[in-house]
């Protein structure tokens, strides 16, 4: 009987650190996909707040024999939570198109609206919003990579943890991407902001590597990387680009994101 | 001469030596060689490289100005698919979808960057007051009859899809797909493309068979060289029939017949050791090696064989004393003609075009090995293998051909060189009309599909030879300089009027467009726009405009400095082309200032100028091939005189060859610029063999000029007939290679060995008699003062 009840006893024990194992399972027992979702909505999360910014904007295109060309802008960013982010980008130069300015209304599902401002005829364009995976300005960039990255646009899987790395694949959810899937390295210690994203391209090879360097923190709670590596591997051509001064204090409105604006922009 | 007689002694005690070590050690010899010839032949790699880029050194300068080009846009090789649909009509829904579809799946093939299609074509319009730029037919299976009309009718409007894309019918279209190949390793990226493609318009052809399917464009040019190297490779398989045949006739004995066959394969297993150790990778003219090798070796043992199974038959000496005797006898002939056969082929290093390299080296090596083998395997093998006497008794040749050919040449001298050199002559003179043609295309002839598709291509829908040109603004974002772009647009209509241009595709025709869509696509404003603050935002819109894969970067270089200029043309020949691309480079210089002046260059170009690059880089090789081969036969005939007038033989069969040919095609290819050393390093056994039975009679004979001709006939008629014939099938079997650099370098070469022997036979013994007549004259008073 005695050792019955010991038995029973273990036994008792044992069922019980089962289900306590299987509890503690249940709830980390997260999908790849539901894990990837939340990390980038933790990024998300961590960025929301800053209501809005500016900052001056050094492009350098590369080619394969190291010709180089610049261009230099100014971004105005408004943060938007029921709908995507709206911005404002305005060319300083090249002379020729100093004052051109693009206006975009990113949203959270749909393709994003775009306009031009043209100095030269002094009207605003409407640019075909369903292209949007061409390079941008000549650039390594597509306009896509650059556009506010609302967490709607893609779906998710968690890949790996590395350390204080968060390794997530995204695969856009536009048919007329021009990528397969990116793969996303989030920092989860520095408010899971973005170190690394590599772009595969339609036949699922890897096209570019975006690095992002020269972190800042900006109200204590805001990481803004002071350049962006874009190199591409297919045509070994490479884009830079220098960020400067960034102002967030300059509390702007959706006045300062019409049409009216962005023809004003560029003066 | 004492001194040159007593190495001849030397050589002759030196071959019998060797010959008698090695039929004492017949054994440990066979063994010794048979593992040199393992040992080699396990070092042995056969790889291909197809990619056109192998034909150019890297110091070739149209080479370097292309890829400068290329540096400055982007590196593209493309694959150029060309649908014909059984209703001839492009643009219905369905043709119009499945287009749609492979469109999409030739995004997946391997490297690919951009594909471009009549479907996905970048339409620009104007809605209201805003630019549209879109593809032209988009989910083509919901298109209206009428939408589907209009498309037809843009299609057929549009400058940069008529003759490029579409034929003017609407009933053919292409898909141009272009990759950009890393370029590590082609041996591996090329057939990695090309099988993706040949299974992606497999599937296509299974899913919609009302579509023939055609291909072209530079990867599957490469693919063709890839495949035309492994083709003539294997002509190697033929080659050893023929060889087995012909020395089974000629000798009438299997064990003879088999040593041979174990000589040119321990030769070529050796020489594919030599292509493993030195990491060649294989090319359509290095390929022929083997067939090359199998050609030349077969000679040595030939020689060596007939003489020894003369002195077994007719003179009844022992298997072994007639091996001995024969290698005394051949050893110094075989060995001369095999320095000098490897002479002529090492001086294809002097040339521009590293395949020809290849085979010069690889084949001089195997030469050097088949020497070897010749006189070590051979004699071991023979001495291993019995004899059967045959017992029909062989009839001794009646005073037959070849004495009644000297009696011919001794009754008439002077006539016969006389008109022999008016012959060469007027064939020289012919010669010269030769012209250099190196079409790519025409490479292959029709049997090849590469070709035949081509064909197709050129006659139904656009051109496969283009030429482009990086025109310079001479400043950052000049290209948006009203002036510059109105002189670029005077240079796209200039290139659109001449007789070869087939499309021309040019950054003005991008302002053109952009510049009327933005003023409500009014065909007025179909002009490059006059204002440059103007042009330079309508191309940032035009630009934030364009998908994926479609962009400008092909066209326009980072700085916004220079645009490229791309003009396709009809099948002409190289010459048409060189002067169409300096007629081009000539206009911008008399009508534009100096930023916009621009060499032509392409793929096309640089194929074009191969053959002149060749020919001259050649020139100082062929000297110095001659001049070597002059002094080897000084050596070998210890006469500085027949030295001297061996050259008129040697080098007369090649200016014959050309002349001939002048006839025959009147174009000459980068292949054909090697004959003169390599055929020269052949022919020359012919004039020594015969100078050397000459010399023979009036040394040790004591005849006069006359007979010793006659004496010269009768003892290597027949051996050089025999060897013209082996060389003659070996080379013929080359000629059947669909590989134009190859099949017209063995035909010339057939040619030029036919041409050798009838000059030997003619214009040879009559130039011995007539330099001879002076010491013939005291021959005879000597005769006569002694009687």
């Amino acid at each position: 009987m005695l050792i019955l009840k010991l038995n029973s006893n273990i036994m008792r024990k044992s069922i019980l650190a089962v289900i306590a194992i299987a509890t503690i399972q249940f709830v980390t027992a997260q999908t790849p996909e539901e894990r990837g979702l939340q990390i980038a909505k933790a990024a998300e999360e961590a960025d929301l707040g800053f209501k809005s910014s500016s900052v001056e904007l050094k492009m350098i295109l590369k080619n394969k024999n190291g010709q180089t060309s610049e261009r230099t802008m100014t971004t105005r960013t408004l943060e938007l939570t029921e709908d995507g982010d709206k911005s404002l980008i305005a060319f300083n130069s090249p002379k020729d198109v100093k004052g051109t300015a693009t206006l975009t209304f990113t949203h959270k599902v749909g393709s994003d609206d775009q306009w031009l401002y043209l100095p030269s005829i002094k009207r605003v364009k409407r640019i075909s919003s369903n292209n949007k995976s061409g390079p941008f300005v000549g650039s390594e960039f597509a306009y896509e990579d650059l556009s506010s990255q609302e967490v709607e646009k893609y779906t998710y899987k968690f890949l790996e943890e590395k350390g204080n790395l968060l390794i997530v694949e995204q695969d856009p959810v536009d048919p007329k991407s021009g990528y397969t899937r990116r793969v996303v390295t989030y920092n989860q210690d520095k408010g899971y902001r973005i170190e690394k994203v590599e772009f595969y391209d339609r036949k699922n090879a890897l096209l570019k590597t975006l690095t992002y360097s020269d972190y800042k923190l900006y109200k204590d709670k805001f990481w803004r990387a002071g350049t962006f590596n874009m190199v591409n591997h297919q045509s070994n051509k490479e884009t830079l680009l220098k960020f400067s001064d960034y102002n967030f204090g300059i509390d702007l409105s959706d006045e300062d994101f019409s049409q009216v604006a962005l023809q004003r922009a560029g003066n | 001469m004492n001194a040159l007689k007593k190495a001849g002694n030397f050589a002759n005690k030196f071959a019998k030596n060797w010959a008698q070590l090695v039929i004492r050690f017949k054994w440990p010899v066979l063994v010794l060689t048979l593992l040199l010839a393992i040992g080699l032949g396990s070092q042995g790699k056969m790889e291909f490289d197809g990619d056109y880029h192998v034909f150019f050194s890297e110091t070739n300068p149209e080479l370097e100005a292309f890829d400068a080009l290329q540096e400055k846009y982007t590196k593209d090789d493309n694959i150029i698919l060309v649908l014909a649909p059984s209703d001839k009509n492009i643009f219905t829904r369905e043709n119009l979808t499945a287009i749609e579809a492979l469109t999409a799946e030739a995004w997946n093939t391997p490297y690919s960057s951009r594909v471009d299609a009549v479907t996905n074509f970048q339409y620009t319009r104007a809605v209201g007051d805003d630019l549209y730029v879109d593809d032209l037919s988009y989910q083509s299976e919901d298109k209206t009859d009428e939408e589907i009309k209009q498309i037809r009718e843009i299609a057929l409007k549009e400058p940069l899809l008529v003759h490029r894309i579409i034929n003017t019918e609407g009933s053919v279209t292409a898909i141009n797909v272009t990759v950009r190949l890393p370029g590590e390793d082609s041996a591996a990226e090329i057939p990695e493309v090309t099988e993706a493609t040949r299974k992606m318009v497999l599937e296509f052809q299974q899913q919609y068979p009302q579509f023939e399917v055609y291909t072209t464009g530079l990867v599957p040019l490469n693919t063709a060289f890839f495949e035309s190297a492994q083709n003539d490779l294997a002509l190697i398989g033929i080659m050893l029939i023929i060889v087995f045949i012909v020395t089974f006739l000629l000798t009438r004995n299997i064990f003879a017949t088999i040593a041979t066959i174990f000589v040119v394969l321990f030769s070529i297993i050796s020489a594919v050791g030599f292509v493993g150790i030195t990491g060649i990778k294989l090319t359509p003219p290095s390929s022929v090696f083997p067939t090359m090798i199998l050609t030349l070796a077969v000679a040595d043992s030939i020689h060596i064989l007939i003489t020894m199974l003369q002195k077994v038959r007719n003179d009844g000496y022992s298997k072994k004393d007639a091996l001995v005797e024969s290698m005394r006898l051949n050893f110094m002939p075989v060995f001369i003609t095999s320095l000098t056969t490897v002479i002529g082929f090492l001086t294809m290093n002097f040339g521009d075009v590293p395949p020809f390299w290849h085979l010069g080296n690889i084949t001089a090596f195997g030469m050097t090995m088949a020497f070897l083998y010749s006189t070590t395997t051979l004699p071991a093998l023979m001495a291993i293998f019995p004899i059967w006497k045959s017992k029909k008794v062989v009839k001794k040749e009646k005073i037959g051909w070849y004495s009644r050919m000297g009696h011919f040449v001794t009754r008439q001298p002077a006539r016969l060189a006389i008109i022999s050199l008016a012959i060469i002559a007027v064939l020289t003179f012919l010669a010269t009309k030769n012209v250099f043609n190196d079409e790519f295309v025409e490479y292959f002839d029709t049997s090849v599909k590469f070709r035949s598709d081509s064909d197709f291509i050129n006659d139904n829908l656009t051109g496969f030879y283009n030429v482009e040109f990086s025109v310079g603004s001479g400043e950052s974002g000049g290209i948006n300089n009203p002036e510059y772009l109105r002189k670029l647009n005077d240079f796209e209509n200039w290139l659109d009027e001449q007789p070869e241009v087939v499309h021309v595709n040019a950054f003005s025709e991008v302002a053109r467009r952009v510049n009327r869509s933005m003023h409500g696509d009014d065909q007025s404003y179909y002009k490059v726009p006059a204002n440059r603050e103007e042009a330079a935002q309508y191309l940032l819109l035009y630009e934030l405009s364009l998908p994926f894969g479609l962009d400008l970067n092909n066209q326009i270089n980072v700085d916004k400095s220079e645009t490229r200029v791309t003009a396709t043309l009809k099948n002409i020949s190289s010459a048409e082309m060189i002067a169409f691309s300096e007629r081009s480079e000539q206009w911008l210089k008399n009508n534009t200032d100096k930023p916009m002046h621009a060499l032509g260059v392409s793929p096309t170009m640089m194929f074009s100028k191969l053959g002149f690059r060749q020919a001259d880089s050649m020139f100082n090789g062929n000297i110095i091939a001659l001049i070597l081969i002059s002094l080897v036969l000084m050596l070998a005939l210890r006469s500085l005189r027949l030295g001297l007038m061996s050259i008129i033989p040697n080098v007369t069969p090649v200016l014959v060859g050309f002349g001939i040919w002048a006839l025959y095609k009147g174009q000459i290819n980068t292949g054909m610029v090697i004959v003169f050393g390599m055929t020269l390093g052949i022919i020359v056994d012919d004039t020594v063999h015969f100078m050397s039975k000459f010399l023979r009679a009036r040394r040790e004979l004591g005849y006069d000029s006359k007979q010793a001709v006659i004496y010269a006939f009768e003892t290597v008629g027949r051996a050089l007939v025999t060897t013209t014939i082996v060389l003659v099938a070996g080379f013929a079997v080359l000629s059947t290679s669909a590989f134009a650099l190859n099949s017209y370098m063995a035909r010339i070469t057939v040619i030029i060995i036919l041409s050798a022997l009838i000059i030997d036979f003619i214009l040879l013994p009559s130039l011995l008699i007539l330099i001879n007549k002076k010491t013939d004259e005291e021959l005879e008073t000597n005769k006569l003062k002694s009687e």
